[in-house]
C-alpha cells in the first residue's frame, strides 16, 4: 500500500492521521486557505481549500489523507470559486484596506492579491458594526470579522478564558464577547493571550501600534500568502485529534 | 454695468437672467463648476464657483482609532496626500504628548519638500503650462499637456522627471509614492538608509537645475506679457501664511502670520494651537465648500488668500541660498507688482519647488536620517492641532480623542478652503474684465479656468464636511417666487421656517 496521493498530478508523501492540507504544506504544496490555522483542530468553515477528491469537493483541511487519493486543487473552477468567496467576504464585511494596520499582514488582503480579486464583485452590505475600545490595551474592530472561530478556540483551547463566543445565525451570525456587559473590558483578556495573535484580519488588535512597521517589511511584502504559508507550514506531521 | 465685485456673488434678479456653465472645470484636482448669469446684453451679474463633490472625512473618521487617523484622512486627495498624512501626523503628535526626535522631524520634512516639489512641478507643467505657454485662448484641441510635449518635448520631459523625482523622495520616506505609511503619531516608522540616501543624491543637482530653469519660464512669461500678467484676475486681499521664529518660509512649521491687504500686520508667530480664536468658518447656501475668515475682520471682509504666492511674499526670506535669491528678484520686479498679481502664483510656486529641491538637498546630506530613534511618545492629551504649509495652502487639522483612544471630533481647514472666497474674487475680477459685454467664446470662458487654476485648487480637499449642517432648501417657481421652503438646524432636525 502506497503513503502518497496524487495533487494536481504530484505525489505527495503523508503520514498517518495528516489531513490532505497538512500534508501538501508539509511537502511544500499550496493550497489556498483562510481559516486554517497549523496550531489548532481544524473545523472548515472557510472553505476556502476545498479540493476535488476523486471528483467529489471536500475540505482539504478535514479531509484526511489516505493513499491514492487523486486530488485536484489549482484548477480554474476551483480557483473562481474560492475567488468569489473572498469576494463575498469582502463585500459581508466593512474591509477598508486603504486605512486598514492590518495591510500587508492579512490573509484576507493577501488571499485575495494571491487569487486575483480585483472587484468586490457583489454589492457591499456595509454591516453597522460598533467597535470595542473599552479595554486599555486592546482594540476590537468587528468591521473585518470573517467568523473564521480561530480567537474563539484560542480562547478556549489555549488561554482557558472562552472570551469570544458566536451568536445569531447565517447572515446574522456575529462575534460575542463573553462577559456581562458584552464589552472586552469586564473580561480577563491579556496582551499575552493566544487569541492576540491568532486573528487573520484585523477585528484583535493591540492599541497604539498601529502602522509602525514600514511597508516593504510587512508579512505579505516580502512574499504572497502562497509562499509565506509554506515557510510557515510544518514540516512534519502536526496532527490534531 | 455698474455692479461692483462683491455683487456678482448673487444677482438681484437672477430669473432674467441667462446661466452659462462651465463645467467640469478642467486641469484641477477635483470636481467643480462656475456658472455665470448674463443680461441680453451679455453683461454679466452673478459668477460663483461651486464644488459639486462631496467627501465627508470629517465625519467617517470618527469613532476610529487616533493612530489611523494619517494613514485615512490622507485618502481625501491623490495629488498631495501626504500634506493631509502630515498634518494629521502633527495634530497626533500633540495626542501623544510626543516631543518629535530630529530623525522624526527631519525624515517628515524631507516627504513634505519632495510633496512640495511634485504637487508644484505637476501643477505648474501638467495643469497650467498649456494656458501659458500656448496663450488663454489658444486651439483648445492643443491646449493640453499632451500639445505641450510635441511643442516643448524638453520642457514636458524635465516636468515629469520633476514630478517623478519627488514621489521617489515620498516613497523612501512614506513606502510608498501615493499613499503611505510612514508618518505614525509621535514620529516615522521608518528612517533613510545609506542606500536610499545615495540613490536621492545622484539626481538632485540636476533637479535643482531644473527647478531653477522653471523659475526663469516663470519669470520670463511675466517679462514678456507684463500688462496681462500684471492685471489678470488682480484683487486686493489680506494673506495667511505660516512662517518659521525668524520670519523665514518654513512650510513644515512655525506660527501663523495674517497681514491686512495694505501688507500691515494683523497676528504674527500666532500659536496655531489655538487657530479657532484668530480664524473661523462661514457657511453660504450655495457651496458645499466653507467660507473661512479672520475673526477680528468678519465674515464679509475677513477673507484671505493663502499659498504660495501669500508665503513667499510675505516671509521674511527664504533660508536656502538659490530660492532666496529667486525671492528677492520676485519682490523687487516691475517694483513688486507679481507679488499682489494672481498669475504670480505661478512664479511664486516656482520659487518653492526650487527651495524643496534645496531643502531635500541639505537633508540628504544631514545624518540625522540615518537615525534610529524614530518615535517618541510623552503624556497624552485630548485634542491635537496639527497645521503645516501644504503644496496649495495653510492646512489644519484638529481632533479630539478621547480616553479611549477613540476619534470624537475632526475638523479640517484645508488649504482650497481657505482660498474659497479668493478664487471667487478672482473669477469675478476676469468676468468683469474679458467677459462682460462681450459674446461668449470657450477662449473667453478658459479666461475663468486659468485664473482658478493659477490657484491649483485641490476640490476633493476642500469638501469634506458631512453630517448635520445647517441647510435651507427653497421651492421656487418659474418667476422665482418662493412656493415652499424647509431647513434642516444644527442638530439634524427639519422644520418649516417661520
Amino acid at each position: 500500500m502506497s503513503d502518497t496521493f496524487q495533487l494536481d498530478g504530484k505525489s505527495v508523501p503523508f503520514e498517518a492521521g495528516q489531513t490532505v492540507m497538512q500534508a501538501a504544506l508539509a511537502a511544500g504544496h499550496y493550497i489556498p486557505h483562510l481559516c486554517y490555522h497549523p496550531e489548532f483542530k481544524p473545523h472548515g468553515s472557510c472553505k476556502l481549500c476545498t479540493v476535488k477528491v476523486n471528483g467529489r469537493t471536500m475540505a482539504s483541511c478535514t479531509m484526511p489523507a489516505e493513499a491514492n487519493l487523486s486530488v485536484e486543487s489549482d484548477i480554474d473552477e476551483l480557483n473562481d470559486l474560492r475567488r468569489t468567496l473572498v469576494q463575498m467576504l469582502f463585500a459581508e464585511g466593512n474591509h477598508f484596506c486603504p486605512s486598514c494596520e492590518k495591510s500587508g499582514n492579512c490573509v484576507l488582503q493577501a488571499l485575495g492579491y494571491d487569487l486575483e480579486v480585483h472587484t468586490a464583485g457583489f454589492r457591499h452590505m456595509f454591516p453597522e458594526r460598533p467597535l470595542d475600545f473599552t479595554h486599555p490595551d486592546i482594540l476590537l474592530d468587528f468591521n473585518r470579522c470573517i467568523l473564521c472561530e480561530l480567537c474563539v478556540h484560542a480562547s478556549a483551547e489555549v488561554d482557558g478564558k472562552h472570551i469570544f463566543a458566536f451568536s445569531g445565525r447565517g447572515i446574522d451570525k456575529h462575534l460575542i464577547i463573553n462577559s456581562t456587559s458584552g464589552q472586552l473590558k469586564d473580561t480577563d483578556m491579556a496582551l499575552t493571550d493566544k487569541a492576540m495573535q491568532v486573528c487573520p484580519v484585523g477585528v484583535i488588535l493591540k492599541k497604539r501600534v498601529g502602522f509602525s512597521v514600514p511597508i516593504g517589511q510587512r508579512r505579505y511584502d516580502k512574499s504572497p500568502i502562497s509562499a509565506q504559508a509554506l515557510v510557515d507550514a510544518p514540516r512534519t506531521g502536526a496532527v490534531h485529534e | 454695468m455698474t455692479d461692483t465685485i462683491h455683487d456678482l456673488e448673487t444677482a438681484a434678479h437672477p430669473e432674467t437672467l441667462r446661466r452659462v456653465a462651465i463645467e467640469p472645470v478642467s486641469r484641477v484636482e477635483g470636481h467643480g463648476k462656475v456658472t455665470l448669469l448674463l443680461d441680453e446684453n451679455d453683461h454679466v451679474h452673478q459668477v460663483r464657483l461651486h464644488i459639486v463633490e462631496f467627501r465627508g472625512f470629517e465625519k467617517f473618521i470618527q469613532g476610529r482609532p487616533y493612530w489611523e487617523a494619517p494613514v485615512m484622512v490622507q485618502r481625501l486627495c491623490g495629488i498631495c496626500p501626504v500634506s493631509h498624512h502630515i498634518a494629521a501626523s502633527k495634530a497626533m503628535d500633540m495626542i501623544v504628548g510626543s516631543t518629535l526626535t530630529p530623525t522624526a522631524e527631519k525624515v517628515r520634512r524631507m516627504m513634505h519638500y519632495g510633496q512640495i516639489l511634485q504637487s508644484h512641478a505637476l501643477h505648474f507643467f501638467h495643469l497650467s503650462s498649456p494656458d501659458l505657454l500656448f496663450g488663454f485662448d489658444s486651439d483648445v484641441a492643443k491646449r493640453n499637456i499632451v500639445g505641450i510635449a510635441a511643442a516643448y518635448p524638453e520642457l514636458a520631459k524635465q516636468g515629469v522627471l520633476l514630478r517623478k523625482y519627488g514621489q521617489e523622495v515620498i516613497r523612501v520616506t512614506a513606502g510608498k509614492r501615493v499613499h503611505g505609511t510612514g508618518s505614525v503619531p509621535g514620529g516615522v516608522n521608518k528612517n533613510v538608509s545609506i542606500e536610499e540616501r545615495d540613490y536621492l543624491l545622484k539626481d538632485i543637482a540636476q533637479i535643482t537645475a531644473w527647478s531653477r530653469d522653471a523659475v526663469g519660464i516663470a519669470r520670463q512669461l511675466f517679462e514678456q506679457n507684463l500688462d496681462l500678467y500684471n492685471n489678470f484676475g488682480r484683487f486686493e486681499t489680506h494673506t495667511l501664511n505660516m512662517v518659521r521664529a525668524d520670519g523665514a518660509l518654513d512650510l513644515y512649521h512655525g506660527g501663523l502670520r495674517a497681514r491686512d491687504m495694505n501688507g500691515e500686520i494683523l497676528f504674527d508667530h500666532y500659536d496655531y494651537r489655538h487657530y479657532w480664536d484668530v480664524i473661523f468658518e462661514d457657511v453660504k447656501p450655495w457651496s458645499y465648500m466653507k467660507f473661512p475668515f479672520l475673526r477680528s475682520l468678519g465674515p464679509d471682509t475677513g477673507w484671505y488668500r493663502v499659498g504660495p504666492l501669500s508665503r513667499v511674499t510675505h516671509c521674511d526670506f527664504i533660508p536656502t541660498p538659490l530660492a532666496n535669491q529667486a525671492r528677492k528678484s520676485f519682490m523687487a520686479f516691475n517694483g513688486g507688482s507679481a507679488t499682489g498679481a494672481t498669475l504670480g502664483f505661478h512664479w511664486a510656486r516656482m520659487i518653492e519647488m526650487l527651495h524643496a529641491a534645496e531643502v531635500i538637498h541639505e537633508l540628504l546630506l544631514d545624518p540625522d536620517l540615518q537615525g534610529n530613534d524614530l518615535v517618541h511618545i510623552g503624556e497624552r492629551q485630548e485634542r491635537g492641532v496639527g497645521v503645516i504649509e501644504a503644496p496649495r495652502g495653510t492646512l489644519i487639522h484638529h481632533y479630539k480623542v478621547d480616553e479611549n483612544d477613540q476619534i470624537t471630533r475632526c475638523n479640517l481647514i484645508v488649504s482650497t478652503t481657505h482660498n474659497n472666497q479668493a478664487m471667487n474674487e478672482a473669477i469675478r475680477q476676469v468676468a468683469r474684465q474679458y467677459i462682460d459685454g462681450k459674446k461668449l467664446t470657450e477662449g473667453l470662458l478658459n479666461h475663468i479656468e486659468v485664473a482658478i487654476r493659477a490657484f491649483d485648487p485641490c476640490l476633493s480637499c476642500a469638501t469634506h464636511a458631512l453630517g448635520k449642517m445647517p441647510l435651507e432648501v427653497e421651492l421656487l417657481d418659474v418667476s422665482g417666487k418662493q412656493v415652499d421652503t424647509l431647513a434642516r438646524g444644527l442638530d439634524g432636525t427639519f422644520c418649516i421656517p417661520d
